[in-house]
């Protein structure tokens, strides 16, 4: 089983889990409709997508409603903390959430309590707050873009917005900021660092860059980090070896993306339609 | 109130104290990301200058912000922010080390008729002939994909300032970058 968790920008949301379908751009899950156009419904809708070629089912996904209030957040948090061992997942991918340390460890704790852990994908707040708690390296898969990786590498940064000035204006040198993610015990084996160049990364080690086709208007489009996580997660349940997923996921982010034949005002489903026509063209 | 000026007035103080007192700093440490933004605009509004920070470690919870202030001018500003309903949990001194300072480095990209402008993990881009805001990127607390969703289509010159809405770092990252590109583009 293949699971997600995270929150959607609608207060009105309740805690609702289960497996989701996706049609004319929304998720529906019980009686609710959400679109996917950002966040964590925009990774759903991506790894649906990614399912769909492989002929394999939806994921069961944990969602909440939080506009940043962090009371959705919380039970959330709560909720996966005491339910998680009701399922067997091998493939869990967290994503936006109100990063918040004791909340993640409850979670965390929970995890640790499973004979066999799932591989266990972090993006967006929820990569924040196990930096920030320790354990980065109970993970399997962390999926940052540039601004994120500076503060993965940064050991004193609780939050990117705190990210030191000597790492942010260091981006160009990539390398060196995996390098001291690893050496400060923040990055987990794999990372799939989103950017121009995206790199494939498993413990320091440089695997893979993929730099083609070039679309420079996807750094300005909201989502297009979350619809790579969603196709690496999906992939990697798939039965992809975490390497192969993250380089195919990379390569069909940028195929779908030039498909689309986006500008900076693009909308990300736009971009999510063309993930089924880049990955077949990708897999063969 | 008395609780404050007890903490702000030791009982024991050498001499080099005092006179290092109206130039010492304080932060103000609230129950949420929320309320320091409140804070900080009631506190702008009435002249002060306060500056939103990091709080040392010890008394971080996760996105955490605190407001510095002049040690001086707290019993002021505790007044009115209980009069506003915005009173801060505690108040602590600190060193400057201590002190996580915000992001302050701006990455600007130009795609012709689009401006992007970055601030640490948040990105905000603009059509530069109409104003209009297209996109927001970037982010992982949960006020991002909600801010996104009602900036975009909003004209940058009349849109509402993302803190006034946002509750987190990133939104407040966002509002850095939104400020930046409002100074770039509306400037006249």
């Amino acid at each position: 089983m293949f699971g997600i968790a995270g929150i959607i920008p609608d207060e009105t949301l309740p805690l609702v889990y289960g497996v989701p379908v996706l049609k004319d751009n929304r998720l529906i899950i019980d009686r609710w409709q959400i679109p996917i156009e950002r966040g964590t419904a925009a990774l759903i809708a991506s790894a649906i997508k990614t399912l769909e070629v492989f002929r394999k089912p939806n994921p069961m996904v944990f969602l909440v409603g939080d506009i940043g209030k962090g009371t959705g957040s919380k039970a959330l948090y709560q909720f996966l903390a005491e339910n998680f061992l009701q399922h067997s997942f091998q493939v869990f991918t967290f994503h936006y959430i109100l990063p918040e340390v004791d909340g993640c460890l409850k979670v965390i704790f929970s995890i640790e309590k499973l004979s066999k852990k799932p591989f266990l994908i972090a993006d967006a707040g929820f990569m924040y707050t196990v930096k920030m708690a320790g354990y980065a390296n109970f993970f399997d898969l962390f999926t940052p873009d540039l601004g994120e990786l500076a503060f993965l590498a940064d050991e004193k940064a609780p939050h990117p917005f705190y990210t030191r000035g000597f790492l942010l204006s260091n981006e160009k040198d990539i390398e060196s900021l995996i390098k001291r993610a690893y050496q400060h015990h923040n990055a987990p084996p794999y990372l799939l660092v989103k950017g121009e160049k995206d790199w494939v990364v498993y413990n320091q080690e440089v695997l893979a860059t993929i730099d083609e086709p070039l679309v420079p208007e996807f750094e300005a489009i909201g989502g297009t980090g979350d619809t790579i996580t969603g196709m690496v997660s999906a992939l990697i349940y798939a039965g992809y070896p975490p390497e192969k997923a993250c380089i195919l996921a990379a390569k069909a982010n940028r195929l779908a993306g030039a498909l689309a034949s986006p500008t900076p005002a693009t909308q990300i489903s736009t971009i999510i339609d063309f993930i089924p026509n880049a990955l077949k063209k990708l897999s063969g | 109130m008395m609780e404050w000026l007890n903490k702000l007035l030791p009982t024991k103080r050498n001499k080099k104290d005092k006179t290092n007192q109206s130039s010492q700093k304080a932060l103000l440490i609230f129950e949420n990301t929320s309320e320091v933004i409140q804070a900080e605009k009631i506190l702008q509004t009435q002249g002060y200058k306060v500056k939103v920070v990091g709080p040392p470690p010890e008394v971080r919870k996760g996105c955490d912000l605190a407001i510095e202030v002049p040690v001086v001018e707290i019993p002021g500003i505790i007044n009115l922010l209980k009069t506003k309903k915005v009173e801060p949990l505690d108040f602590i001194s600190f060193s400057e080390e201590e002190i996580l300072k915000p992001v302050d480095l701006f990455h600007v990209k130009d795609f012709g008729e689009y401006l992007m402008v970055r601030a640490a993990n948040m990105k905000i881009t603009v059509d530069k002939r109409t104003l209009t805001i297209v996109n927001v990127s970037g982010g992982g607390c949960p006020d991002v994909p909600y801010l996104a969703s009602i900036l975009i289509g909003l004209n940058l010159k009349n849109s509402f300032p993302p803190k006034e809405k946002g509750h987190t770092l990133c939104g407040y990252a966002l509002h850095l970058a939104y400020e930046k590109a409002k100074e770039l583009l509306c400037s006249e």
